[in-house]
This record gives structure tokens, sequence and C-alpha cells, in this order.
């Protein structure tokens, strides 16, 4: 068994990576898959708390690379889903502590026995994010439909190209279908149009992602929500199945394409 | 309502329409790392180049950064001047 390494990046904050890593973890993990979540935000640990582990953290991510503990210590099991693991990020220490070898020695250790592993990397372009993709087999770039937040992942993108681990895959994240329906929030298809990139992934704005993060119980567990929903649906195109994205279909429904249809292009 | 007039006399421009001119503009020059300073003076090097071997019309040249997928493309219309103007000049 070979398994492979995402790796979720962004460029700027707080666009949902971690959000994203956790759902993406659950999502594969209740499909039967064996999966390791990898917190490689040193520094500012988070993934745990999304996850709802934080009380079980002995060791971490910094004590495996610098030979504290044996990789096995450092792994968190899921008790809802067995096949779920996660490596936690230290709190006390920097993204110096770790270098992109380190991240590749310890990738090529999980890939014997899991088949994902699943790195959440820290915002910006810098060290942490170098030792992020270092390992990467895919990397998944999560952007907002909003300007700051397209910019920085189309920098992160080019980094990605110029370090030939590309293509990267989008997935964008919070979109308000009714503000994109009255022409006041850039649609996925504004995005795609501007970054150029493969789409993998489009999750609406949903309150459920707040209530079942407060709860350490992330959005995928949850059958009905709609951006579990689209976490699944990640999941499912990783593993080659085609799965049409639902949002973008919502957005184009019938006002939508009227109100197209009348409002001329260039706008005033 | 307001917007329902904005719109009919075509004075509206929406933000997310906006957000996506702007955007084009910037990636270009994020991903090309050249300023509008350096287009200009490439463009006036371009002028001179051109102008040893062929006669142009150096005020209606236009260079701009053009999309294409993830690739920039460089565009350059060079208008050559007229035969007649030539033989006048």
């Amino acid at each position: 068994m070979a398994g492979k390494v995402i790796t979720v990046t962004s460029g700027k904050g707080g666009v949902g990576k971690t959000t994203a890593t956790a759902n993406l973890g659950v999502a594969l993990a209740s499909e039967g898959e064996k999966v390791v979540c990898v917190d490689a935000d040193i520094g500012l640990r988070n993934l745990d708390v999304v996850l709802g582990l934080e009380n079980r953290i002995v060791y971490d991510l910094v004590d495996v690379v610098e030979g504290r503990c044996r990789l096995r210590q450092a792994m968190i099991r899921d008790k809802r889903l067995p096949e779920l693991f996660l490596i936690p990020a230290a709190q006390t220490r920097d993204k110096s502590a770790v270098s992109p070898s380190d991240m590749v020695r310890l990738c090529d250790e999980l890939r014997i026995d899991y088949d994902w592993i699943l790195i959440d990397s820290p915002a910006g372009i810098e060290r942490g994010f170098r030792n992020a993709i270092a390992p990467a087999d895919i990397i998944m770039v999560v952007t907002n439909p909003e300007v700051s937040a397209v910019r920085d992942a189309d920098r992160i993108i080019g980094l990605i190209e110029a370090e030939e681990k590309g293509p990267a895959r989008l997935v964008i994240n919070r979109i308000k279908s009714e503000m994109v329906r009255r022409g006041e929030m850039l649609s996925a298809d504004d995005v795609l149009e501007l970054l150029a990139v493969e789409l993998i992934g489009l999750i609406p704005e949903d309150e459920n992602v707040i209530t079942s993060t407060n709860r350490g119980a992330p959005v995928a567990l949850n059958g009905k929500s709609k951006a579990g929903q689209a976490f699944r649906n990640i999941a499912r195109r990783l593993h080659g199945e085609k799965v049409p994205f639902l949002e973008l279909e919502d957005q184009g429904g019938l006002l939508g394409r009227l109100a197209r249809i009348i409002r001329p292009r260039g706008g005033g | 309502m307001n917007r329902i007039i904005d719109f009919l006399l075509g004075r509206d421009q929406r933000s997310a329409q906006l957000a996506k001119e702007r955007m084009k503009l910037v990636l270009i020059h994020d991903r090309t790392d050249i300023s509008p300073g350096e287009m200009e003076q490439l463009k006036d090097e371009l002028i001179e180049v051109i102008s040893r071997h062929v006669a142009i019309e150096p005020q209606d040249v236009r260079i701009e950064m053009a999309q294409d997928g993830r690739q920039q493309r460089l565009i350059a219309d060079i208008p050559l001047r007229s035969v007649r103007q030539r033989r006048v000049r």
C-alpha cells in the first residue's frame, strides 16, 4: 500500500484550511480509508480543536522529528472513526523546528500503512509552507470568493507550479449563493476564470460549520449539512468519481440565468 | 427599487463584476512582476528598436499583457506608417 499525501494550503489565513483538512479527513475515513491528519502549523496549533481531539495530546510533530517519541506515540486515534488519526503541531515551538526533508521522511513512513496523509499547511509562503508542500502528491488550495483570498491563492498556485508540484486543485470555500445571485459576490466561475486552475470542491457558507467546530465534531460527520456534503464530494472526487458541482448549478438556476440574460455583462 | 432604476439606466456595476475586472489586472501584474512603469520603458525601447528598421506610428503603439490560462502573453500592436506619409516625409 502506498498512501497519497495531500497538502491543504491557501496563502491567506482564515479561509478554511484547517476546516477543510479536518472534514476531508473525516470524509475519507468514513469511507473506510486509513487517514492521518498532520498539523504542520507549528506554533499555531488548531487542527486538534477542530477535530475535537485537543484533550488527548501527549506528543506532537516536533517530538517525532526530534526523536523524543516514536511516530505511533504521537498519533491520536479518533474515537468516532477508528481509521482516522491526528499528529498535532507543537504549540510552543516555531516553524524552523521542522525542515522539508523531515516532512518527506515522516510522510514516507506514514505512506506504508495509511491511504491518505493530509497536511494542514500554515498560511503564508515561508518555511512552514515549504515544509507542508515538500512531501505532497496533491496540493489543494483553499480560497474564498473575495479579492484578497483570490490574489493570495494565485500567488500560491504560481509557487506550487514553480516547485513543480502542480497542478494545484482549487477548493472555493464559503460561497454565499444568494450574494452571487445578486452579483455582489464573485461566483465560482469568476474565481475559476481568474485563477485558471482545476476545481475540486465548492463549499457553501453554512452555519453548521461553526456549530460543529464549537463541538469539535467536523461537519462532514453530519449527513445532512450542505457543507458536510460538499466535503464528502471532494473525498469522492479524490477517488476518481465524477461528482457534479451541485452549488454551481444552484447559482446558475432559473433566476440566475434570467438575471444574466437581462443584465448586460459589462455593467454600467 | 433604486437598484432596478440604476440597472435600467445602465448606471449600476455590481461589485462582483468590479472585483473580477480589478483582479484580472492585479493578477497579471503579480504574475509577471512587471510594473506599469517598466511596461512603459519596454514600450519606448521597442519603439526605438523597431523604428530603426521600419517607419511606425509611435503614438499608436499598444503593448499589453493578456492572460491565457495560467500563461501570460505580451501583446504588442505596432501600426506601420503608411507609404504615402513616408514619401511626404
